[in-house]
């Protein structure tokens, strides 16, 4: 049941997309995001929309996996939809019934808003889909690099998010079996009611916890013989190298953001 | 040429009680004298509690002598300025191959050594794929680790090992945690490494895997008890019975039926030869 749970899901492949910098690929989906605050009315949010298609079909990644990475935030979106329908209120009466009244201005909004948080989440997983988790540290660590001036320990940020990575499958797994173990041994698992479900929470993650803090203790001591010291002196099994292509994209990107732009003052 | 040599060492574990003074001093180890050449397979017996891991972590500077001296290659462990070129020489591999993996794809773990070392990516590169295709995990480089078996993790364990060109390789109950298969696996591997001429402790509690190795180091209560061929620690069944330790199942049969009366010879360590050795008695 745990298992079905994928962190940070990643489609290797070889597509112009996959080939890009992961950290121009983390600036492109900051631009990204950007780009679709700025616009400010249906025709910007298109041009934007039509962009990310794009990105996806240049990927290689199916269109269905657009559908999968809307599915947890299904909810924020009815939310989202229902509070700018129902609240906004203009002048022209859209609907009206018993004590609800929908305002063309409140309908237009509503839609706009779901049609932002849809892109915004789709281009968003594009960055996840099409980088390996340990080139996004990687490009996360080369990022942050100037904050190491401030004493941001951003090499030990890395090397955590690159563990955590490696263990969560580990602990995910290890958590199903302690669920088993505890239910063998009578657990009530399926309590219902809020304080009951949480009470029931704490034979799984205690013995998880202790674990967890074993194997770290073991994990210490093998990178300890491993000669780990540190982000200083290290060098890199893969490197992270920029191309002609991530400059192209990138004029790409500021192309269309401009495109936005002009569209949000000329109308 | 000696690879590791202790002088004398003791080692006490400090239990500290709530105020962080030293409330009780577990003696874990006591006046070890041990000395490994270069090219050994030696293997370490002893119960859970004799102090056989105890003894592995002072090989690369884990745990410091509380007295006494280790040396690698005649360098003090406890000189802080040798350290790195101390753990390059005498690699270490534990018992759960899952906590000592750091890295999401077995060829980036691999690499995590020598990464730390500052080896440039070229070499890397190199160095890295020679230690997987030695161990043949090679075909799984690009793999996530934890949807490998067992000793496929333990061999990519070793490989990360390998990859720093050790002399010395320290394994501490490597194949405690693995199926029967993966058990086999790792064996081979850990044989074809001696062949090669890198030095072998194995740390283990399996009694066949202990005859595999030249030579056979017995430890009880954190002393050394017995040392010698494997042949000559496993003639002396009621010794090792009497600290806890088993023999291999043909030694312990041919020791039963030389109580019972027949011919057999004290030192047999493995089932072709029992097999000769008991026929030729029945002839």
């Amino acid at each position: 049941m745990l298992k079905d749970i994928t962190i940070g899901q990643y489609f290797p492949g070889d597509s112009v997309i996959h080939r890009l910098d992961a950290r121009f690929k983390i600036i492109f989906s900051i631009l990204a995001a950007a780009m679709l605050f700025t616009a400010q009315n249906f025709v910007g949010l298109g041009i934007a929309a039509v962009f990310i298609v794009m990105c996806y079909a240049a990927s290689g990644i199916q269109f269905r996996m657009i559908l999968k990475s809307l599915k947890p935030i299904i909810p924020l979106i009815i939310f989202t939809g229902i509070l700018n329908l129902f609240f906004i209120k203009g002048e022209e009466i859209l609907a009206h019934w018993w004590i609800f009244k929908i305002h063309t201005e409140g309908a237009k909004i509503a839609a706009f808003m779901i049609v932002r948080i849809i892109t915004l989440i789709t281009g968003m997983s594009l960055l996840t889909y099409t980088t390996s988790p340990i080139m996004l540290t990687d490009a996360i660590e080369a990022l942050l690099a100037p904050l190491k001036k401030l004493r941001f320990p951003v090499h030990e940020l890395a090397m955590m998010m690159m563990i955590a990575l490696r263990f969560i499958p580990l602990l995910i797994e290890e958590t199903d079996k302690i669920m088993m173990a505890q239910k063998a041994r009578g657990a009530n698992l399926d309590a219902k009611g809020l304080i009951k479900k949480a009470k029931a929470l704490i034979p799984i993650l205690i013995p998880l916890f202790i674990s967890a803090f074993k194997r770290a203790n073991e994990l210490a001591m093998a990178m300890e013989c491993r000669c780990y010291k540190g982000g200083e002196g290290r060098t890199r099994l893969k490197k992270l190298n920029s191309s002609v292509l991530d400059f192209i994209a990138l004029g790409l990107i500021l192309c269309v953001f401009a495109l936005i732009i002009v569209n949000n003052i000329a109308f | 040429m000696k690879i590791i040599r202790t002088e004398n060492l003791d080692f006490d574990y400090e239990m500290l009680d709530d105020k962080g003074q030293v409330a009780e001093i577990n003696p874990a180890l006591r006046r070890v004298n041990l000395t490994v050449e270069k090219g050994e397979f030696l293997a370490i017996l002893g119960h859970n509690g004799s102090g056989k891991s105890t003894l592995a972590k002072h090989f690369n500077g884990i745990l410091l002598p509380t007295r006494g001296k280790v040396f690698v290659n005649d360098i003090d462990v406890s000189d802080d300025s040798k350290i790195y070129e101390i753990r390059q020489t005498v690699g270490m591999v534990f018992q759960n191959p899952d906590n000592q993996i750091v890295a999401a794809i077995v060829e980036e773990d691999v690499a995590f050594a020598l990464e730390n070392l500052g080896v440039p990516p070229a070499e890397i590169r190199e160095r890295i794929d020679e230690a997987m295709r030695l161990v043949d995990i090679y075909k799984y480089h690009k793999h996530a680790p934890h949807r490998l078996s067992g000793g496929q993790k333990q061999r990519v364990a070793i490989a990360g090992v390998i990859a720093m060109r050790p002399q010395c390789i320290v394994l501490d109950e490597p194949t405690a945690m693995l199926d029967p298969k993966g058990r086999k696996e790792v064996m081979k591997t850990i044989k074809m490494l001696n062949e090669k001429g890198i030095t072998i402790i194995l740390i283990t509690h399996y009694m066949e895997e202990a005859a595999q190795a030249r030579r056979v180091v017995v430890m009880d209560k954190g002393e050394i008890i017995m040392d010698g061929t494997p042949r000559k620690i496993f003639a002396e069944v009621e010794k090792l019975k009497a600290v806890g330790l088993d023999v291999p199942q043909v030694t312990e049969l041919s020791f039963e039926l030389r109580k019972a009366g027949l011919h057999l010879p004290a030192d047999i360590l493995n089932e072709e030869e029992f097999a000769r050795e008991l026929s030729s008695v029945l002839q």
